[in-house]
């Protein structure tokens, strides 16, 4: 029931979505088919006949509309080089989600595994090593901390192969992953050792002590699950901006996935890959945040699902 | 409880005359960012096989940090700092993490104070109960019969099915009996039991410390019973141990220490405490106050008049089931009243019998679905905002939690002096003026209006909240279980304060409450509630000496300390 409902809500959403990024990519100011001829000048019909095929020519709703008529009809379009915009996507979209699910599974495992540590020690000096370290990286923007991990471990070391060659296989985006996930990676250490310090002082922690449980016991059944409820609501969260926000680290080890696809598109002005990516996006999102709410409820019985 | 049975306990290795637990010369330090805090000094007490002892005292008192300090529970910051704590012999004040929690749960068990906060939200009661019984090695092949069994002995009923239940599910009654079966669960000799049953009403409060004696002494359970009320403590314990400020002040047979006090902090606790057998505080109006307070008389209703008739009064809350279906829940049905100027009124019941919802309703915080709320001669149920404005400043609540319903960023003296602003009264310095008289009333010192109530007590915090309640001369005060949550002998000085307050200005209490024993120092007339519905309504006097309703007899019957002969 409460699955069927949220998947109705996609709806509006989806609209909602499409036409927002449809009007704002058509308010870009530039000329698209100027900068497809990369501003030389061009023959007028040559010109008229490129409008009547991508529909430029059109006010902005009856884009829009034909747009959306051919969407139903799962035709997403044209990119200017001719290809349709469907075969683009599904080139790029399994790379980006390959990236994207290595950065989480790294910023879920070892958040999770530090987090706990830090909380558990509060005030030591583990604790304050991890708390300083996670600020540094938080305040490091990523594209600083991706050319330095990129010039150390693939150049200097050589550890890993400093971009990524075609096809983009696992092993060459483990660097990409731990550079996309790094940021992610402090919020959810604090995250959960904030979780941590505030559950191991409950009362029923200390009713778990009385009963004669192990501290090993005790810490894993009574504080980690419980901690982990907001660290699960962050990583679903997080799931939706990491295939999203993939755009600087593909830009830096040359990945050629969803991120790359979009910046290239959006430089050109190309509608209907943007709102076709975005669509594509905010899908996950919704997804993701359905995923999550159902974890949720798993993870805390006390939330009923309405 | 009977007395040969705890003699006759099953522990047969045990060595009767040699004491179960032994606390000497204890010491506990805790440490705070403003240095070390000595929480206990020089505790000493001793628990006999299948004795059940009481620790007294009130809160802040040391007694839980005593009781808990046996079984390593203290927090992470304190410490024991001196003396030794011997259990069965063995001398375990610096013991391996290893040997306390092999003790845990199997020869000391513990019952928390609050069922609403220890129990994991995350897990079912059934694993909660499996586990206790899994870390001791008891849990055997049938783990599962095993749990419903232990549950049942607390007297669950339908123990199987609600084992797999998550304590969300569960009242809180019901949630304290799984905390007994899991202190319970091993069979330990010693059963630490820390305000066991101060969360629940006292009805329910019977039932589990019954419930609990049969136990214990079934199983020859000694019981360290930590409270603070003295009454509880006398009916239950054999022993009693009377904690102040960290140091135990008197120890011996419960009903000496009732009857002969004899250190001064226990003296006090004996006056205060709230038995049936106190009466009424003296607070009707003299002839000559009524004379003072003439002039005031000629405006408002005099003494004796209703000033507050309740009519038919009903509250219908809407519960949601989802998808916009809902269902009724009455919480006030065809309530009606009347309070007499001048005199108490209080409404008794247990939580969930509709008696704050009638307080809010009669405060207009909350919107009636039907009756009528009449104050001095009119209808107050649909009235507009400025009319509203005007009736607030004649009516004023005092609410239970001191430490909540004061904003901690206001100094005492812009708590106080906000409503006189709100209601444009006076300029600044008259208002000044104002605020120390405010805190002359409620026995404050002028230099108080500097502070902020994070450096007051909660006793004192709730007097400030009685002077911003009187600062706009009100006529009626809502009192909603406004001394509910104080210790014992402060609670006794605030009762003693609101009847000073309605000698002196002529005030109207209505008085929401739980506790039986404060409704008979401070009410003239008395409504009993239960369901949503008033069982019974008559004078205070009617009401003690002669209940009519099955319902309130048994409320006068569960207040702890009923039956002792002082």
């Amino acid at each position: 029931m409460f699955t069927m409902k949220r998947i109705l809500q996609l709806i509006p959403v989806f609209f909602g979505a499409t036409l927002l990024v449809y009007f704002l990519v058509f308010a870009t100011p530039g000329d698209p088919i100027a900068a497809l001829s990369g501003g030389k000048p061009m023959a007028p019909a040559v010109e008229a006949s490129l409008r009547a095929q991508y529909n430029l020519d059109q006010p902005f709703w009856v884009q829009y509309f034909l747009y959306l008529k051919n969407l139903v009809t799962f035709d997403l379009g044209q990119t200017f080089s001719g290809q349709a915009v469907s075969d683009v996507i599904a080139r790029a979209m399994p790379v980006t989600a390959r990236l994207a699910i290595m950065a989480l599974a790294i910023e879920a495992i070892f958040g999770v595994i530090f987090g706990v540590f830090a909380g558990l020690k509060k005030g030591k000096l583990f604790d304050s090593t991890v708390l300083v370290a996670s600020l540094l990286v938080i305040a490091v923007p990523t594209f600083v901390l991706g050319f330095v991990l990129q010039f150390v471990v693939g150049v200097k070391l050589a550890w890993a192969k400093p971009t990524v060659s075609s096809g983009a296989p696992w092993g060459d985006l483990i660097l990409p992953a731990v550079v996309l996930g790094l940021v992610s990676l402090a919020y959810v250490i604090r995250l959960t050792r904030t979780s941590i310090i505030e559950n191991k002082s409950a009362d029923y922690v200390r009713t778990a002590t009385a009963k004669g449980l192990s501290r090993r016991r005790v810490v894993v059944v009574h504080i980690l699950r419980n901690s982990l409820i907001p660290v699960v609501t962050f990583l679903g969260a997080d799931l939706g901006s990491l295939m999203g926000g993939a755009i600087v680290t593909e830009g830096i080890f040359n990945v050629p996935g969803v991120g790359n696809l979009l910046y290239q598109a959006i430089l050109k002005g190309e509608s209907a890959t943007v709102v076709a990516v975005v669509s594509v996006l905010v899908l996950v999102f919704v997804i993701a945040n359905l995923v999550v709410d159902l974890l949720y409820a798993w993870l805390d019985p006390r939330i009923r699902l309405v | 409880m009977s007395e040969q049975l705890k003699g006759q306990s099953v522990n047969g290795s045990t060595d009767q005359d040699r004491p179960l637990l032994e606390i000497r010369d204890l010491a506990i330090t805790f440490s705070t960012p403003e240095g070390p805090v000595n929480a206990v000094r020089n505790a000493r007490l001793t628990v006999m096989p299948g004795e059940t002892v009481a620790i007294v005292g009130e809160s802040g008192s040391g007694k839980s940090t005593t009781a808990l300090a046996a079984i390593g529970l203290l927090p992470g910051n304190g410490k024991v700092t001196g003396g030794t704590i011997v259990f069965d012999g063995e001398d375990i004040t610096h013991a391996s993490e290893k040997r306390i929690i092999e003790l845990r749960g199997s020869s000391i068990g513990m019952v928390p104070q609050d069922p609403m906060s220890n129990l994991n939200p995350v897990w079912k009661i059934g694993f909660q109960v499996k586990e206790t019984l899994k870390a001791n090695g008891l849990a055997g092949n049938n783990s599962k019969e095993r749990v419903a069994q232990v549950l049942a002995d607390a007297g669950l009923p339908n123990a199987a099915v609600r084992a797999g239940q998550y304590p969300h599910e569960f009242s809180g009654g019901m949630r304290q009996r799984a905390l007994i079966a899991i202190g319970l669960a091993c069979g330990p000799r010693l059963l630490i039991a820390d305000e066991p049953t101060s969360a629940l009403d006292v009805t329910v409060q019977q039932q589990i410390l019954d419930h609990l004696d049969t136990m214990t002494s079934e199983l020859g359970t000694a019981v360290l019973l930590i409270t603070h009320d003295l009454g509880l403590a006398a009916e239950r314990a054999e022993k009693i141990v009377v904690m102040y400020k960290g140091q135990v002040v008197e120890a011996g047979p419960a009903l000496d220490i009732l009857r002969n006090p004899r250190h001064p902090y226990t003296q006090r606790l004996v006056a205060a405490a709230p038995s049936l057998a106190s009466k009424r505080l003296q607070s009707q109006p003299t002839e000559v106050a009524e004379d003072l307070n003439a002039v005031v008389k000629a405006e408002h209703p005099t003494v004796g008049e209703d000033i507050l008739q309740i009519k038919d009064l009903t509250k219908v809350f809407k519960i949601r089931r989802g998808l916009g279906r809902s269902d009724d829940f009455t919480a006030v049905d065809n309530v009606s009243f009347s309070v007499k100027k001048g005199t108490t009124t209080a409404i008794v019941g247990e939580s969930g019998s509709g008696k704050s919802t009638v307080a809010q309703m009669v405060l207009s915080l909350l919107k009636p679905t039907s009756g009528s709320i009449t104050f001095d001669g009119q209808d107050m149920t649909g009235r507009n905002e400025r009319e509203l404005f005007k009736f607030r400043r004649r009516v004023q609540p005092i609410f239970q939690d001191p430490y909540g319903s004061l904003d901690p960023m206001y100094s005492i003296y812009r708590t106080i002096e906000e409503p006189l602003r709100i209601h444009g009264i006076g300029d600044a310095k008259s208002r000044q003026h104002r605020v120390r008289e405010l805190l002359e009333h409620v026995s404050m010192p002028s230099s108080t209006m500097h502070r902020f109530p994070n450096e007051l007590s909660g006793g004192q915090r709730q007097r400030i909240a009685i002077a911003r309640a009187l600062a706009l001369q009100p006529e009626v005060m809502i009192c909603d279980e406004a001394v509910s949550a104080l210790d014992v002998l402060v609670q006794a000085q605030i009762l003693n304060l609101l009847n000073k307050l309605q000698e002196e200005l002529n005030l109207t209490y209505l008085f929401i409450t739980h506790d039986l024993a404060v409704v008979r120092q401070i009410a003239d007339d008395v409504c009993v509630m239960q369901h949503g519905r008033i069982v019974e309504h008559s004078t205070a006097d009617e009401v003690f000496n002669n209940p009519q309703s099955e319902y309130t007899r048994n409320l006068l019957q569960a207040i702890p300390g009923a039956t002792l002969l002082l």
